[in-house]
């Protein structure tokens, strides 16, 4: 960012530093309130006004939420879907980026087009017959069914394809001078020279897989096979605010500390490749 | 998009001569489709035969959520849609949280995204900030917000009572309950705008601010006749992108409302879920998505021509 003269720079940096400060508060403070809440003890949280700050500390909260809901058994399942998702994702679409890059074959632009166009199709047109097809195929309450969809995305092999291109292509011959083959090219040159790329996929694909809420919904039937995502969904309709009955804010806001902070880590970690991510689709749209 | 794909689809072995060359194409068009056919075969068994049966049971009386036969009824679901009178009622929603919530959403993130392209100290950290709602789940933001919402105990109620307003019940009052998730909702996502608003931002070479300010224009006339027109393109594609990710929006109805009160947070996906999955209407609901995926497609191809007559705009 290029700082620009102007006459009004003094009292507009200021009026920013305000303005960024204010919204910062906005943002934040959800976050502070869930945290604090999560550390009050049971009959504390409905003070009026509200405290921000706990008076006490409680963390009983937090065991009894392990005791009411497995979310230990949560946090495994979303691990082993969501890993198995983003590995699967960017092997399958890294392969088909790599052809559509760098290979020749019949028909590979109007198949690449097709791809572009099946993002039109959102999850929500699709998802009664993907349900009655994995319903079909067994995997139904597995967790094949909940990592099946996710394998492959036109999305991921539209940006690495995109990323791809940029390799210069005497690498490529040189390799295969050398007697490489496709697949060595592919996995020793290419996707290692990809790694930025192929980080902004896998960090997306680990957002979406971890955060989704829609498919677990209608594939995890069991208790013991439920993401933290819907185990915290149903947490809250069982224990928390329904308006019916008296709801435990404590407890169900440890519930979403606990769902929240893997994400957050992961993220903190990451956050690089996420707003690469976001701002490329922004602008190839 | 059809441009920039030719222009790259130069031939991978046409600088190889001599008689090696029919081996090589023969060979790597092998590869190519080997390499293709892991996610090829993905696409069709979760993409387009999921779309062709979609539309098959939209035809087809499918009461169960399993194969149990069902018959053919032609038109009879979409025509029943016509007079289904919660199914109007859940695209008016979905369309008045639209109305609201896209241009909402994206005055709050092109605000945050004015105050962040001021290149201030700092502005990495609160980048940081403002993107802890984008990261966090539906679920944990839907859970936090309920109890923030919170009639009596709720902290936003008692920031406006600090100022003598009595706050409205927002999630549990019919007049109030979809505004309150387009508030949530603008709260979550606006961190994600703000990134695509700053690309657009940062793409508006700095002469034009120079030459504004030589001309005389202040800080409002440059944002009102440089920084906006310049940023159409960016407008239109959030505007584009928002009315379609506010025709999806599910979670956060599911968790805070579940439709309620009285139907009047019950979106279209929400009422294509319950039909489907809790009624178990497959083929009626899927009729219903049917519907729902004409207005997106409308919407997307329009965002097509846009960007297409943009690009030509911009390199010929």
């Amino acid at each position: 960012m290029v700082k620009r003269k102007n006459p009004y720079a003094g009292p507009i940096r200021i009026l920013g530093y305000a303005c960024l400060l204010a919204l910062a508060l906005m943002m934040v403070l959800p976050f502070v309130w869930m945290v604090s809440t999560s550390l009050k003890p049971y009959g504390s949280a409905f003070t009026y006004p509200p405290e921000l700050i706990p008076r006490e500390i409680d963390t009983s909260s937090y065991v009894r939420l392990f005791t009411l809901a497995p979310f230990g058994q949560y946090f495994i399942n979303t691990l082993i879907v969501t890993i198995a998702t983003v590995v699967g994702q960017v092997f399958i679409s890294s392969m088909a980026a790599y052809a559509f890059a760098r290979l020749h074959f019949m028909g590979r632009d109007t198949l690449f087009l097709f791809y572009l166009g099946t993002m039109m199709v959102p999850f929500q047109i699709t998802m009664i017959p993907l349900y009655l097809i994995v319903f079909r195929l067994g995997w139904v309450d597995t967790y094949w069914g909940l990592i099946a969809p996710g394998l492959s995305s036109a999305y991921a092999i539209f940006l690495l394809r995109q990323s791809f291109l940029t390799i210069p292509r005497d690498l490529q011959d040189a390799a295969r001078v050398d007697g490489a083959n496709e697949w060595t090219i592919y996995s020793r040159i290419f996707l290692p020279l990809t790694g930025p790329a192929l980080a902004t996929v896998g960090v997306f694909a680990f957002m979406g897989t971890w955060t989704d809420l829609l498919w677990p919904l209608l594939v995890a039937r069991s208790r013991e096979l439920r993401t933290m995502e819907l185990g915290l969904a149903y947490f809250n309709s069982q224990t928390g605010a329904s308006a019916f009955l008296q709801p435990n804010w404590p407890l169900v806001m440890a519930g979403a500390v606990v769902v929240m902070l893997p994400v957050l880590v992961v993220y903190l970690f990451t956050q690089r490749y996420f707003v690469q991510g976001i701002a490329l689709s922004g602008v190839k749209g | 998009m059809q441009n920039k794909l030719s222009g790259s689809a130069v031939p991978a072995q046409a600088t190889r001569k001599g008689p090696w060359r029919k081996f090589w194409s023969l060979w790597n068009e092998k590869t190519g489709y080997l390499f293709v056919l892991p996610s090829f075969a993905h696409l069709i068994l979760f993409l387009l035969i999921p779309l062709g049966f979609s539309l098959y049971l939209s035809f087809h009386d499918w009461n169960s959520p399993s194969f149990a036969g069902a018959p053919f009824i032609g038109l009879e679901n979409y025509e029943f849609m016509m007079g289904d009178l919660r199914f109007w009622n859940a695209l008016k929603n979905s369309a008045l949280y639209t109305l609201m919530g896209v241009p909402l959403g994206m005055l709050f993130s092109l605000a945050l995204a004015l105050v962040m392209n001021m290149g201030l100290k700092g502005s990495y950290f609160f980048r940081t900030l403002f993107f802890l709602p984008v990261v966090s789940s539906w679920v944990a933001v839907s859970v936090i917000w309920i109890t923030l919402l919170d009639p009596n105990a709720g902290i936003v109620n008692y920031v406006l009572s600090l100022v003598g307003i009595t706050g409205p019940n927002w999630l549990g009052d019919p007049a109030w309950a979809m505004f309150s998730i387009v508030l949530v909702a603008t709260w979550k996502g606006a961190g994600f705008s703000m990134v695509i608003w700053l690309a657009g931002l940062q793409g508006i070479p700095k002469d034009l601010y120079e030459a504004a300010a030589i001309d005389g224009a202040g800080p409002w006339q440059q944002l009102r006749y440089v920084t906006v027109p310049m940023l159409a393109p960016t407008t239109f594609f959030l505007l584009i992108t928002g009315v379609i990710g506010s025709f999806q929006v599910f979670s956060p109805v599911y968790v805070m409302t579940k439709g309620g009160p009285l139907d009047s947070t019950d979106v279209v996906v929400f009422r294509i879920f319950q039909r489907a999955f809790e009624e178990f209407k497959m083929g009626y609901a899927s009729a219903q998505a049917w519907v729902l995926f004409a207005i997106i497609f409308v919407l997307t191809l329009a965002q097509l021509w846009y960007m297409r007559r943009n690009v030509e705009k911009t390199f010929s």
